[in-house]
C-alpha cells in the first residue's frame, strides 16, 4: 500500500520517515516535506472555523505524476503523510483512513510510553512494525 | 529537424480568425485608401469582430486548388495532417476576397468604369478558380448617398453593376468618403463576417462529405484528419462549442489508429496537437477542470507509448513539452481571470515538464554515449528536398511510408544515428532550469514555500550539473537555511554536500570550511567515514594543504580545482576567515555563562565557558576569546597557546587545547569588575574559537552572545522536557544539556553595612518647618570615608511637588521657593566603626497630599579583591512617604452689632467680623498671634487686637475672636469690597523655642456694601425698672443731600406706657439728624418688647419700615422693683 510513512512534529520537523528501500529515500523526504506546504493551508483554513470539531484526515493533499500524498493532523498539530504509489488505482478513500487510524493509534502508544520525550524522533518496535504492515500490505 | 522540434507550430497556437482579403487599394499613394486600411486594422478590440485582413494586389494569385477526386477507393493516404494545411486557411487562402472600386453613381464615364469593375471582379475570381470563396465589391465613394429608394439613378445603375460583375446584391456595398469612416467600415466588416461565416460553414460540408466515400481499413488516417479540418474550420468559423466536440471525436480517434513504431512520433505528435486544442478551447470556455480532465486522459493514454527505445529521449523531451504546453495554457487563462490554488496550479505542470526534461536528459547520456570517432552520417538523413516535412510527425528520411516496418533499415539506422548526435548537442540543463524556474514561479505565487525550496535545490543540482557553480551554490546557499530551521537534516546533509562539492570545485576556502563544518557536526546525517574523510580534509584546510577532492566530481573540474587550490595555499596574505556559526550548526558547540545574573563590586565576576565536539576526530584550537562589552576584561577571558605547526591532530600533552568528540570540555575565567563599572551590564559581545594557526591559515568560529547555533535552543528545550534525571557527573566532567547559556551579568554595588534611621512626627503640617531627625550609625570595620547625604524629596514624582516642597539644614528662618526639594550630597564627612552621627532636616510643604522622600547616604570603602584593591562606594537608600495636613481652618462671618447675620453691611453703619479657628492637627497648636490687616475701604472701630494670642488649640478645638468694623461711603451706592486680610502666626506646641513661627495669611470674604437714605439709632439704658421712668432718645439722620419727609408713629405696647410725639410728620435737611425723645414707663418686669417705631419715607417707598427698624433695639430688660431703699438692686 504506502510507499512512505512519515510523522512530523508540531513544529514541522520530521520525527519518523520510512520508505521502501528500492527507491532514493531522499526523494520521498522531499516529497514529504513539500506536502508540509498543503497540510499548513489545510490547517489554516479549518482553524478559523472549527477549531475543536476539525476532521483530522485531510485527504489527498496533492497529486503528481508519480505518488498520491495524504495528510493527517493529529489535536496537538502532529502531522502524519503517506505517500501511496499512483499506479495503485485500487485503493480506496476509506482504506487510506483507516491507515491513519491505526498510524495514530499506534503514535498514541508511542506518546504514552513514560520514556519517550514528546518531540525527540519515535524509536519504537511497536510503531516500525505498524508501519512496516503498511508498506509491506503493497508489494 | 531544428532543435526546437518539439515547440508547438504558431498557426496551432493562435487564435484562429476568419481571413478576408482586401484587394483594389493602393494603401502606399493613395491617402483615402490608406486611412480606410487604417480603420480596418487599428483599434481591433475584442469588441470588432475577429477578422484577419490582408491587403493584397488584385492580381494575386491564390494558392491552387487541386482537382477534386471523385473516389478514394485507391486513394492511400500518406499521413495524418499536411504540415502546411493550417497556415494555407488563415493566411493564404481567404473566405472573401473585397474588392474596393473608387465609382460615384453619377460618375460621367460610368460605362467604363462598370466595365473595368467587371472585369477585375472577373480576375480575382480566375485566381480562385476551384475554391469556394466569395467575392465583394465595395464602391468608394465621394459623396453621401441619399436614403435607399430616392436615388432612382444609384438603385438602377447598381442593379446594372450588379449584373455586369455577376455579383448577388448583397456582394455590392458603397463606402462613402465622409467623417463617420470608422462607423461604415464597422457595419462593412460585419457584412463581411457573415460571407466569411458561410463559406467556412460549406467548407465544413464539404470536408463532412467526404465521410461516405472512406473506409475503415485503409482510411483511418482520413477519419482524423478529417474531424480535426472541420474542427478548424469551426474555430475559424468562431464556432468554438462545435469545434471541441470536432477535436474530442478526433482525439479519441487518433488513439483508434493502429500505432507501431515507425509511425508512434506521428500520433503522438498529432495527438498532442489535438489535445492543445481541446485544453484551450476548454479554458476559453471556463471549464478548467475538463481541460484538466482531458490532459490527465492524455497523459495517462500516451506515458506508455514510448516509441522507439533508441529514441526513448525523444518520448520524454514530448512528455516535457506536454506538460510545458499545458501549464503555459493554465497560466495564459489564469491571466485573463481564472483562479487556480495550492493544490492546482501552472507550477505542477512546469514542475513535472522540469521532470520528464531531467529524464531526457538522462536518456540522451545514457544513449547518445556515442564514441567521438562516430560522425554524422552523409548525406543527411534528416535533410528533406523541400527543407520541411510534409506531415507533421514523420522522419525525415521516410516521408509519406505508412507500413509497419522501415522500408529501408540502413537508412533507419543513419536516421537514428544523426537524432541521437543533435540530441547530444542540446543544452539539456538549460532547459530543466528554464521549466523549474517557471514552477517556482508558480509556487512563490500560490504559497507554497517548501515546494519552492525543493525545486530551488533542483535548480541548483542543475546548475552544479551544468557546471555553473557560482549560480548553484547561490540557489542552495538561499535555500539552506530553511531546511536548516525546519529541521530536515536529511534535507540539510544532501544540500550541503553538493555546497561543497561546488566550494570545493570553485576553490572557495571560506565556504569550503563553512560547510565542511556543518556536515562533521551533529546536524549531519553522513556516516561516520564520510564524516571523517571529511574532517581530514577540513584539518588539511586549516593547515594550508590542498583538500582531497570530493567524489562523483567531473575530472575535468576536479583537475582546474587542485590547481586553484595550491594557487591558494601558496598566497601568504588573506588566509584569516571569520564564520559567523551560530545559524548554522557547527561541529564544535559552544556556552557561555557568568556564574550568576549579577555580581557585587567586590567580589570576583567569574564566567564559564563550555565548549564541545560532534565530529569523529578530536580537534585542537590555538585560541579561545571572550569578548565582552567592556572590551577591558577580554584579556582575562583568553587561552591561547602557540599551536606548534603539525601536531593538531595529535592529542597531546597540551589537553587543555583539545577537545575530544562527544565530551564537553569547561574553561573558567575570573576577573575583578571595575567600580566604574558598578550599576552596568557586562555582556558577552560574542566568543571566538580560533583553529589553525596564524602563520598558515585560521579562522575564527564566532558565537554572537553567549553561544549556541541554529539548533541549540531546540535542543534545549527537548533536554529540559526530557525525563532523564541529571545524573550526577564526577567533578571534571559536564552535563552538556544542563548547562545554560548567562550571556550578560550586572555588577551591582557592594553591600552596605551602616543602618539610616528616621525619627519625625508624621503628618506634617501645611507650611510648617516640618523636623526630621536622620540617625546613620557605621556597622562597617573601616572607616568610612566620603559620606555625604542626599535627602529631599524623591524625583519621579508629580513635578509640581517640586514647587511645593522645600528643604532645609538651617532651623533659624524658614524656607521660600529658593530652597531645593532635594538637597543633594551634604557632606558628612568620615564615620568611624561604630560611630553615629545625627542630622536634622526641615522641610516645608506648601501644599497638602502625601510625598515620597528619599534618605541616601553614600560612602566610599577601602577594600582588597583577589588581591587587588579597590576603592568601591556603597550606599543605602531609605524612603518614607509623609502625608501633610492643613493645621487648622479659619471660618470668618459679617454679623451685625445684634449678632445677626448680615448678608450685607451699610455705609458708616458698625458691624462685627467673626473669625472661628477650628484645629485640624494631630498635634497641639500654639497659637502665637492673630492680626487683622484691613483693605482700604474698611476700618476698624476702634483698636483691634488678638483676642486668641497664646491660645494652644488640641485636635478639634476651636477658638473665636471678633472686631468691629465699619466701612466708609463709597461711590455707587451698592458694591462689592474686599475687606483684607487675617493672619494667624503660630507653631507646633512641641516645637523648639528656636523653630520660626508660621505665618499663615487669609483672606477675608469679600462682602457687599450698601449706602441707606436714612439711619436711626437708638440711646437707651440697657436695662430698665418696673414703674420707673425710662429715658429714650431716637436719632434720625438724613443720608442724603435732599430734605427728607418723615411720618413717624410709634404703637403702643402693654408693657410700657410712654411719653413724647405718638405720630408726627416732620422734614429732615439733608445731613441734618433730628432727635426724638420719649419716656418710657415699664408695667411688667422681664424682657419685654419696647413700643414699635414706625417711620416711612415717603421719598424712598423702596426702605422699608423693617429695614430701619434691625438697626433699633426691639426688647429690652425690665428689672422688677426692689424693696424701697434696697441700694443694691437698685445698683444691679
Amino acid at each position: 500500500m504506502a510507499v512512505c510513512v512519515a510523522v512530523i512534529a508540531k513544529e514541522n520537523y520530521p520525527l519518523y520517515i520510512r520508505s521502501i528501500p528500492t527507491q532514493s529515500e531522499l526523494k520521498f523526504h522531499y516529497t514529504v516535506h513539500t506536502s508540509l506546504d498543503v497540510v499548513e493551508e489545510k490547517i489554516s483554513a479549518v482553524g478559523k472555523v472549527m477549531a475543536d470539531q476539525r476532521e483530522l484526515y485531510l485527504g489527498l493533499l496533492y497529486p503528481t505524476e508519480d505518488y498520491k500524498v495524504y495528510g493527517y493532523v493529529t489535536n496537538s498539530k502532529v502531522k502524519f503523510v503517506i505517500v501511496v504509489d499512483s499506479s495503485n488505482t485500487s485503493l480506496r478513500d476509506n482504506e487510506i483512513r483507516s491507515m491513519f487510524r491505526k498510524l495514530h493509534n499506534s503514535f498514541t502508544d508511542v506518546m504514552c510510553n513514560p520514556f519517550y520525550n514528546p518531540g525527540d524522533p519515535i524509536q519504537s518496535k511497536a510503531f516500525d512494525s505498524t508501519v512496516s504492515a503498511m508498506m509491506v500490505a503493497s508489494s | 529537424m531544428s532543435p526546437t522540434q518539439w515547440e508547438l507550430p504558431p498557426e496551432l497556437c493562435c487564435r484562429p480568425m476568419a481571413f478576408v482579403a482586401l484587394t483594389g487599394l493602393d494603401v502606399v499613394y493613395n491617402a483615402i485608401h490608406r486611412a480606410i486600411w487604417d480603420a480596418f486594422c487599428a483599434n481591433r478590440r475584442a469588441d470588432r469582430v475577429p477578422i484577419s485582413f490582408k491587403v493584397l494586389p488584385g492580381d494575386h494569385e491564390y494558392p491552387k486548388c487541386r482537382t477534386k477526386r471523385t473516389s478514394y477507393e485507391w486513394y492511400i493516404p500518406k499521413g495524418i495532417l499536411k504540415t502546411g494545411w493550417m497556415n494555407k486557411h488563415l493566411n493564404l487562402v481567404p473566405a472573401l476576397v473585397v474588392l474596393f472600386y473608387e465609382l460615384d453613381w453619377d460618375d460621367a464615364q460610368w460605362k467604363e468604369k462598370q466595365s473595368e469593375c467587371a472585369t477585375k471582379v472577373e480576375i480575382v475570381r480566375t485566381s480562385l478558380q476551384g475554391r469556394n470563396t466569395k467575392v465583394a465589391v465595395v464602391l468608394i465613394q465621394k459623396k453621401t448617398p441619399l436614403p435607399p429608394g430616392e436615388d432612382v439613378v444609384a438603385s438602377e445603375r447598381a442593379a446594372a453593376l450588379c449584373n455586369a460583375c455577376d455579383l448577388s446584391a448583397k456582394s455590392l456595398f458603397v463606402l462613402p468618403h465622409t467623417d463617420h469612416l470608422v462607423g461604415y467600415i464597422i457595419r462593412l466588416e460585419n457584412a463581411f463576417y457573415e460571407h466569411a461565416q458561410t463559406y467556412y460553414y460549406n467548407e465544413i460540408r464539404r470536408v463532412k462529405s467526404h465521410k461516405e466515400f472512406l473506409n475503415k481499413t485503409t482510411h483511418q488516417l482520413l477519419f482524423v484528419r478529417h474531424q480535426f479540418k472541420t474542427g478548424f474550420f469551426s474555430e475559424l468559423k468562431q464556432d468554438t462549442q462545435n469545434a471541441l466536440k470536432y477535436y474530442k471525436t478526433a482525439y479519441s480517434l487518433i488513439h483508434e489508429l493502429r500505432a507501431y513504431e515507425t509511425n508512434m512520433l506521428e500520433i503522438k505528435t498529432l495527438a498532442g496537437f489535438i489535445n492543445y486544442k481541446i485544453c484551450r478551447l476548454c479554458f476559453q470556455h471556463n471549464t478548467p477542470l475538463d481541460a484538466i480532465a482531458q490532459f490527465r486522459k492524455h497523459i495517462d493514454l500516451c506515458k506508455k507509448k514510448i516509441g522507439s527505445a533508441e529514441l526513448a529521449f525523444e518520448h520524454a523531451a514530448w512528455m516535457s513539452k506536454q506538460f510545458q504546453s499545458f501549464g503555459d495554457l493554465f497560466d495564459e487563462a489564469i491571466k485573463l481571470g481564472l483562479t487556480a490554488i495550492q493544490t492546482q496550479n501552472p507550477g505542477f505542470y512546469y514542475q513535472q515538464a522540469a521532470c520528464y526534461a531531467q529524464e531526457r536528459k538522462q536518456q540522451a547520456t545514457q544513449l547518445c554515449s556515442h564514441e567521438t570517432s562516430v560522425s554524422f552520417p552523409t548525406p543527411d538523413p534528416l535533410e528533406t528536398v523541400s527543407g520541411a516535412l510534409d506531415f507533421y510527425g514523420q522522419r525525415p528520411w521516410r516521408q509519406g511510408h505508412q507500413s509497419i516496418d522501415p522500408p529501408d533499415a540502413e537508412k533507419e539506422k543513419q536516421g537514428i544515428l544523426a537524432l541521437q548526435l543533435k540530441e547530444k548537442d542540446v543544452l539539456h540543463s538549460e532547459l530543466i532550469i528554464a521549466l523549474l524556474s517557471n514552477a517556482v514561479a508558480q509556487f512563490k505565487k500560490y504559497k507554497c514555500p517548501r515546494m519552492k525550496s525543493h525545486l530551488m535545490v533542483q535548480m541548483g543540482e542543475e546548475y552544479y550539473n551544468a557546471k555553473d557553480y557560482t549560480k548553484a551554490l547561490k540557489l542552495l546557499d538561499y535555500v539552506m537555511c530553511d531546511y536548516r530551521t525546519e529541521r530536515w537534516w536529511t534535507l540539510l546533509t544532501s544540500i550541503l554536500c553538493t555546497a561543497l562539492k561546488c566550494s570545493y570545485l570553485m576553490g572557495h576556502i571560506k565556504d569550503y570550511i563553512t560547510y565542511s563544518m556543518e556536515l562533521v557536526g551533529r546536524a549531519s546525517t553522513l556516516r561516520e567515514d564520510q564524516k571523517s574523510r571529511i574532517e581530514k580534509n577540513l584539518i588539511r584546510v586549516l593547515m594550508n594543504e590542498v583538500p582531497e577532492p570530493e567524489p562523483e566530481c567531473d575530472p575535468g573540474s576536479v583537475k582546474a580545482a587542485q590547481v586553484l587550490w595550491s594557487d591558494r595555499a601558496s598566497l601568504a596574505s588573506n588566509n584569516e576567515f571569520t564564520v559567523e556559526v551560530q545559524d548554522y550548526v557547527p561541529f564544535i558547540q559552544c556556552k557561555a555563562k557568568f556564574l550568576s545574573p549579577s555580581f557585587h563590586v567586590d567580589e570576583p565576576v567569574q564566567l564559564h565557558v563550555y565548549l564541545r565536539a560532534d565530529c569523529p576526530h578530536p580537534v585542537r584550537f590555538a585560541k579561545l576569546c571572550v569578548s565582552l562589552s567592556n572590551q577591558e576584561y577580554n584579556q582575562f577571558c583568553l587561552v591561547e597557546e602557540a599551536c606548534r605547526g603539525k601536531d593538531i591532530l595529535e592529542t597531546s600533552s597540551q589537553q587543555n587545547m583539545c577537545l575530544v568528540p562527544g565530551k564537553a570540555r569547561k574553561y573558567c575565567f575570573k576577573f575583578v569588575a571595575k567600580t566604574e563599572d558598578v550599576g552596568r551590564k557586562i555582556e558577552i559581545t560574542h566568543v571566538d574559537l580560533m583553529l589553525g594557526s596564524e602563520s598558515g591559515r585560521c579562522v575564527y568560529l564566532n558565537w554572537r552572545g553567549g553561544g549556541g547555533d541554529a539548533a541549540s535552543g531546540h535542543e534545549a528545550l527537548q533536554a529540559s522536557r526530557s525525563f532523564k534525571r541529571r545524573i550526577c557527573v564526577p567533578e571534571q566532567q559536564v552535563d552538556w544539556d544542563a548547562v545554560s547559556i548567562q550571556a550578560s551579568t550586572m555588577i551591582i554595588s557592594r553591600v552596605p553595612r551602616i543602618s539610616v534611621q528616621l525619627h519625625h512626627d508624621p503628618p506634617a503640617l501645611t507650611n510648617e518647618m516640618y523636623c526630621m531627625t536622620v540617625t546613620i550609625q557605621s556597622d562597617e570595620d573601616m572607616v568610612a570615608r566620603d559620606v555625604s547625604l542626599t535627602a529631599g524629596l524623591k524625583p519621579g514624582q508629580d513635578a509640581n511637588l517640586t514647587q511645593m516642597t522645600y528643604v532645609t539644614l538651617n532651623s533659624s528662618e524658614t524656607c521660600d521657593e529658593a530652597h531645593p526639594a532635594l538637597l543633594t550630597d551634604i557632606s558628612i564627612g568620615e564615620l568611624q566603626p561604630g560611630q553615629k552621627i545625627e542630622k536634622k532636616l526641615y522641610i516645608r510643604c506648601v501644599s497638602t497630599g502625601s510625598r515620597i522622600f528619599l534618605f541616601h547616604v553614600s560612602y566610599a570603602m577601602s577594600t582588597t579583591v583577589e588581591g587587588k584593591d579597590i576603592t568601591c562606594r556603597c550606599h543605602k537608600d531609605e524612603a518614607v512617604t509623609i502625608d501633610t495636613v492643613v493645621p487648622f481652618d479659619v471660618a470668618f462671618k459679617f454679623v451685625s452689632t445684634k449678632f445677626e447675620h448680615l448678608e450685607r453691611v451699610y455705609v458708616n453703619v458698625p458691624f462685627l467680623l467673626m473669625a472661628d479657628i477650628l484645629s485640624a492637627s494631630p498635634w497641639p497648636v500654639n497659637l502665637v498671634s492673630s492680626e487683622l490687616q484691613l483693605a482700604s475701604n474698611m476700618t476698624a472701630v476702634d483698636e483691634p487686637q488678638s483676642q486668641v494670642e497664646g491660645v494652644v488649640l488640641q485636635t478639634g478645638e476651636c477658638a473665636s475672636e471678633c472686631f468691629s468694623l465699619s466701612c466708609p461711603p463709597v461711590r455707587n451706592g451698592t458694591s462689592t469690597v474686599a475687606a483684607g486680610h487675617y493672619l494667624i502666626s503660630w507653631k507646633r506646641k512641641s516645637a523648639c523655642a528656636e523653630t520660626p513661627v508660621v505665618k499663615t495669611s487669609m483672606i477675608l470674604p469679600h462682602v457687599i456694601v450698601e449706602t441707606i437714605p436714612l439711619y436711626v439709632h437708638a440711646d437707651m439704658p440697657s436695662f430698665g425698672r418696673v414703674r420707673e421712668s425710662l429715658p429714650v432718645r431716637y436719632h434720625i439722620e438724613n443720608r442724603t443731600g435732599l430734605v427728607q419727609d418723615v411720618d413717624l408713629s410709634v404703637e403702643p405696647s402693654d408693657a410700657f406706657m410712654f411719653s413724647g410725639l405718638k405720630q408726627v410728620r416732620m422734614r429732615i435737611l439733608p445731613g441734618a439728624e433730628q432727635e426724638m425723645v420719649y419716656n418710657f414707663y415699664p408695667l411688667m418686669a422681664g424682657y419685654q418688647n419696647l413700643p414699635v417705631l414706625n417711620i416711612n419715607l415717603l421719598r424712598f417707598p423702596n426702605i422699608s419700615n423693617q429695614l430701619l427698624r434691625r438697626f433699633l433695639p426691639t426688647r429690652i430688660f425690665i428689672k422688677p422693683q426692689g424693696r424701697n431703699g434696697d441700694a443694691s438692686i437698685a445698683a444691679a
